[in-house]
């Protein structure tokens, strides 16, 4: 089960897919931005936005797996607006917003990392996101999969003329209260 | 990301560091392919161990990489991968695709 917030659990209890969290007792629903970065749709800015994600990861005690997922999926998003939205072609602007989410709801909370992906390409095709088996033996068509794997929420939509990709992971309860510490 | 080739045994080693994403994976593709398919090396053995990162593009050459040595009946050999290389393998469900060794000598004995 997903966590969105605004939404009442019929439990009482706020939950995540991984689990409900104790509150902080102090933490009203927020979204702090962590970072926003524009690039250009050149493949050389991979490894920048990873480094810069990464960090963000480590900011909010993510566990090193997780982090490695959470940066995995941004590449790949990012790796798909460049062939895909772009058709390969450079210097087209990308926009890479990370949030810090902190939700407290019938007295539990939660914290998570929300990274949003904007591009002005062509529309995407929602019949080409549905991913492939993995059964084939055939190279491409994993991107999509490793994100689906790794991330909580996976949300597409196409706003005001631009590709916008949400994508959103919730830290367990004990780093998740380890980062309400260190706030 | 570097790539250098080594000779043993008529056998190839390419030895690879840093990060092998969307914009150096079609390096790494050209070399393997070259020794593969233009130079008919009968055992390629990539060395993982300097790896960083791989992600869908880079595991796509490698997949690319696997068919033409079988369409040539030679082998293609993956040793020393990390951590983070071994999660991309499973998430693709290609870790028991691929001959993997932990290291060169277990690569080279096999």
């Amino acid at each position: 089960m997903v966590l969105r917030f605004g939404v009442k659990v019929p439990s009482g209890r706020t939950s995540t897919k991984q689990g409900v969290y104790p509150s902080c007792g102090r933490c009203a629903f927020h979204s702090e931005l962590l970072l926003k970065l524009q690039l250009e749709s050149n493949p050389q800015a991979l490894g920048l936005v990873r480094a810069a994600v990464e960090r963000a990861t480590e900011l909010l005690h993510f566990p090193e797996e997780e982090s490695r997922a959470i940066v995995r999926s941004v590449d790949e998003a990012l790796a798909n607006v460049i062939r895909h939205a772009y058709q390969g072609k450079s210097g087209q602007p990308i926009e890479v917003t990370c949030r810090h989410l902190h939700g407290t709801q019938n007295e539990v909370c939660t914290t998570g990392l929300e990274i949003v992906l904007q591009d002005s390409g062509v529309p995407a095709d929602p019949r080409k996101m549905k991913g492939r088996s993995l059964d084939e033996l055939r190279p491409g068509g994993l991107g999509l999969h490793f994100m689906r794997q790794s991330m909580d929420e996976v949300e597409f939509s196409r706003k005001k003329g631009k590709n916008q990709l949400r994508l959103v992971k919730y830290l367990a309860p004990a780093a998740s209260a380890a980062a309400s510490e260190g706030e | 990301m570097q790539i250098v080739a080594r000779a043993i045994k008529g056998w190839t080693i390419l030895d690879l560091s840093g990060d092998i994403d969307l914009a150096h994976s079609p390096a790494m593709r050209k070399a393997l392919l070259g020794e593969i398919k233009e130079k008919r090396i009968p055992k390629v053995f990539l060395n993982l161990k300097n790896v960083r990162y791989i992600d869908s593009s880079g595991i796509a050459s490698l997949v690319e990489g696997l068919k033409a040595s079988r369409d040539q009946g030679s082998r293609l050999i993956l040793y020393g991968l990390s951590t983070s290389v071994r999660e991309v393998m499973q998430l693709s469900r290609l870790q028991k695709i691929f001959e993997i060794y932990e290291d060169e000598e277990q690569a080279l004995a096999s």
